[in-house]
């Protein structure tokens, strides 16, 4: 046995675009304790509230991430609709939940390609995100943003998708469907592949409760809880809805997941825009927060589980607005899968949270 | 682009960016986009790289660590400000922990707006940063040959 040694990654590092630092104590090639440093990202955004009124706000809740970027803006619309007590008509929320699920086949198809190029699989890397920029032209045509898409309002939706876009829409996925079964197969049956992630970086479904994990990360482990079963907006009106688990609870599963997640929200999208109703997007909201009334709000985010909760002041302003992110709770499991790992196998396993370090500063 | 002589090499670092800006970075390099046909390779080491992509405004935290990044990059060299809030702070420029734009810290040659920048935005950076870098090099060269 080696004496420890620490081995400073990041904030400045390939495998993630984002700034995130550790300390990584490994003996040999083993990591034996991985200690988290953040605070490269936080730019202190909640307090714009007091300067931004509600409706500006909403700007700012999306750039909280630019990749969860449409989740934001809905989780704090969703919010401040029920700290007012606004009805947001059904169209609107249907058009809400699609455009929702398509920024998590995005997000997802982006997550992949990021895994495969933590593995060293540039080219799978390459055609995930050729992919992904099918869903992005979708954004485009009917937002006309490709990853902030300013779409949501209080009250409703901006603009209006017609029947015609919606079947487009609906034809696109379906052209996806066939490269991506490609893809979702190289991931799961290529023996290179399953070599870096089968029993790599294993959590138990035990450790995975303790740890308070949500999303992927805890569905990997087999913690069935996804925050779309308590069927919010047009959640509740889907046929049917079970959570996407895996018993694995290794590298692996994550992937094996989040594979299976892209084909349950296209499902998702296509039932919604075949039943979508008729009533309208909703307007604009000219109600204001009353004082000392509070909300709160979940939302099933790409990631996981996102908290949302406001407290008005009788004015335009919020008195305060806070989010507790996926990858925030997630910190503490990824800290657990990486003790004990391969010094090589640490951005896989960081990789595997989806990590989302501007989520998580704000 | 017949006058570019090299192929310029990018490094990229995220200030306090939403991410927008980054994953448009990267969709900048992959197959749609695919800079890498100009010979645009996305490096890891600020030694390696001629030019320094900045997303995001520059905070208390993170200007030290840009500017280790800038120092460590060899001359001739040049920073784009990729997104508004690289190049003023943009939607964030009134919060507590946002210091400004990039050229707060270190030397910005090229301003390339947008939130989130476009990829189209970030090409178009790019070449004009390699215009910059010929520049840089003839000066480099000429002040050789003068001392």
């Amino acid at each position: 046995m080696g004496k420890a040694t620490v081995i400073p990654f990041g904030p400045q590092h390939p495998v993630l675009p984002e700034p995130l630092h550790l300390d990584l104590v490994v003996e040999d090639e083993h990591v034996i304790e991985a200690i988290p440093q953040i605070g490269f990202v936080h730019r202190g955004l909640e307090k714009l509230v007091e300067t931004r009124d509600i409706h500006q706000f909403i700007y700012v809740a999306e750039r909280i991430c630019g990749i969860c970027s449409f989740g934001h803006s809905l989780g704090y619309a969703e919010t401040v609709e029920s700290l007012m007590g606004v009805e947001v008509p059904r169209r609107a929320q249907y058009l809400r939940a699609i455009l929702h699920e398509l920024s998590r086949v995005h997000s997802h198809l982006l997550w992949l390609g990021l895994a495969a190029d933590a593995f060293g699989f540039e080219s799978l890397f390459m055609h995930c995100w050729r992919l992904r920029e099918r869903v992005l032209d979708i954004f485009e045509a009917t937002t006309g943003g490709r990853v902030i898409l300013s779409y949501v309002q209080i009250g409703g939706v901006v603009r209006d998708i017609d029947a015609d876009t919606l079947r487009w829409i609906c034809d696109k996925l379906d052209s996806i469907e066939g490269e991506y079964k490609e893809i979702c197969a190289t991931f799961l049956k290529d023996s290179s592949v399953r070599s870096r992630l089968d029993g790599v970086g294993y959590l138990s479904q035990q450790q995975a409760s303790e740890l308070c994990m949500v999303g992927p990360f805890a569905r990997a482990s087999n913690v069935p809880y996804d925050c779309r079963v308590l069927g919010h907006g047009a959640y509740g009106e889907l046929s049917d809805f079970t959570p996407i688990t895996s018993t694995g609870g290794d590298c692996l599963a994550r992937v094996e997941v989040r594979c299976a997640e892209v084909n349950q929200s296209i499902a998702i999208v296509k039932e919604l825009a075949a039943k979508i109703p008729n009533d309208g997007i909703g307007e604009k909201s000219k109600l204001k927060p009353a004082a000392g009334a509070q909300a709160c709000n979940v939302l099933e985010q790409p990631r996981g589980e996102c908290y949302y909760y406001a407290l008005g002041n009788g004015t335009a302003n919020l008195e305060r607005m806070r989010m507790r992110t996926p990858t925030t709770q997630n910190l503490a499991g990824m800290v657990k899968a990486l003790e004990g790992c391969d010094l090589a196998d640490v951005p896989n396993i960081i990789l595997t949270i989806d990590p989302c370090i501007s989520c998580s500063e704000r | 682009m017949s006058n570019v002589s090299k192929s310029p090499w990018v490094i990229h670092y995220d200030g306090s960016s939403c991410n927008g800006c980054d994953i448009e970075v990267l969709a900048a390099l992959s197959p749609l986009y695919d800079a890498e046909r100009f010979g645009v390779v996305n490096t890891g080491n600020p030694k390696h790289a001629d030019i320094l992509l900045v997303t995001g405004a520059v905070n208390a935290q993170n200007t030290e660590v840009l500017r280790e990044i800038y120092d460590q990059m060899i001359e001739p060299k040049v920073v784009v400000a990729c997104g508004i809030c690289a190049c003023s702070g943009g939607i964030f420029r009134d919060c507590y922990n946002v210091i400004g734009g990039v050229d707060q810290a270190i030397p910005v040659d090229v301003y390339a707006p947008g939130c989130a920048i476009r990829p189209e935005t970030i090409i178009d950076a790019v070449v004009e940063g390699i215009g910059v870098l010929e520049e840089k090099r003839a000066k480099l060269a000429e002040a050789r040959k003068g001392a």
